[in-house]
């Protein structure tokens, strides 16, 4: 095969478009933020209506507990943009181990999730609970909102996880070209093998139709690019995640 | 390329608001720390708007995309509000 008709091959599987990727991204990303703005606005107007009772459940919630997921998330956005960071300097050891440590602060931050939520739930402080049905019509709302709120934004933090647990290998390969020739069919086909020798296909049965080549290129920034828009909107619904936890935060747990 | 240290200042500023957000809360300024809180979040939630997700380096279709969900969000909660204060 000519080199211009391999260049053919080629360039047809190279076609990306990262700024189309990233719009895509951002458009999924505002789908977020009215989903959460929506759940925002049912906590302002209910708040408008039982100041009181808010304030006085706001008490309590456990604000070093609080405090200290939110040093956590912010920690993990930082440790994901220097991911993208180390990604976009061709550093994909340091990029996967960035990646790698988000995923253990974002499981920090769902352990000691994990634990406040047990607290309140021993002490009766939950929707449908006997304890809870004593309280004011203003506190039930209040800690409705409060497990269906940080409840999604679990749910989201956990599903940045496993989104990360498939970007990994994603951010740690090389840039790999994949290109497949036809061969005739039944004709001999040489191969150079790693060592120098050459293989052969000695009977009929043994060739083959295609067979495909992957070219592994160390420093090819065209190539990196389309792994590199996965590894940066991976990052994208992180931050927007933190985003959403730095509004929960203060108007959970500091409107004592 | 945005250099790495501007990632670790601004994560500095983010821990210090966070601080900030917590002592203005215990400071009892009675309805002002509603305001008080939600501008610091605000102020922290644009560091990493810009920063985090590079919005200030993008090109200006993502900026005004942001711009019309936040006026969309802007819009429901006006009109919402408009209800609850002249029912």
């Amino acid at each position: 095969m000519s080199d211009a008709a391999l260049g053919a091959v080629a360039r047809e599987h190279e076609h990306h478009d990262a700024t189309g990727a990233k719009i895509g991204m951002w458009l999924f990303l505002f789908t977020e933020f009215l989903l959460f703005g929506g759940l925002f606005l049912l906590y302002a107007v209910y708040r408008t209506k039982f100041p009181a009772d808010f304030h006085f459940a706001a008490t309590t919630l456990d604000v070093r507990l609080g405090t200290v997921n939110t040093a956590i998330l912010l920690t993990s956005s930082l440790t994901m943009v220097l991911s993208v960071a180390a990604h976009e300097r061709d550093n994909r050891k340091l990029s996967t181990a960035f990646l790698a440590l988000t995923m253990l602060l974002g499981l920090a931050f769902l352990v000691n999730k994990y634990f406040e939520w047990s607290t309140k739930i021993d002490h009766g402080l939950f929707p449908g609970a006997a304890e809870l049905a004593t309280h004011a019509p203003g506190e039930k709302l209040f800690y409705g909102l409060y497990y269906a709120m940080t409840g999604l934004h679990g749910l989201h933090v956990l599903i940045g996880i496993a989104v990360m647990a498939f970007v990994l290998p994603v951010a740690a390969r090389r840039p790999r070209r994949r290109v497949r020739l036809g061969t005739q069919s039944a004709s001999r086909l040489a191969l150079t093998a790693e060592a120098g020798g050459e293989l052969w296909a000695e009977t009929p049965e043994d060739a083959v139709d295609e067979i495909e080549v992957s070219f592994l290129y160390e420093h090819n920034e065209e190539l990196a690019k389309r792994d590199r828009i996965v590894v940066e909107n991976t990052g994208l619904y992180w931050h927007l995640v933190d985003i959403v936890w730095i509004f929960l935060f203060p108007l959970f747990y500091l409107i004592t | 390329m945005t250099a790495l240290g501007t990632y670790v200042k601004v994560w500095l500023a983010l821990i210090a608001l966070t601080g900030l957000t917590v002592t203005a809360a215990g400071l009892h300024l009675g309805s002002l720390s509603v305001l008080a809180a939600i501008l610091i979040a605000s102020v922290k939630s644009s560091l990493v708007l810009s920063f985090f997700m590079n919005l200030r380096s993008e090109e200006r279709v993502f900026k005004v995309m942001l711009g019309v969900a936040m006026a969309t969000m802007a819009v429901i909660m006006l009109l919402t509000f408009v209800d609850v204060w002249y029912r």
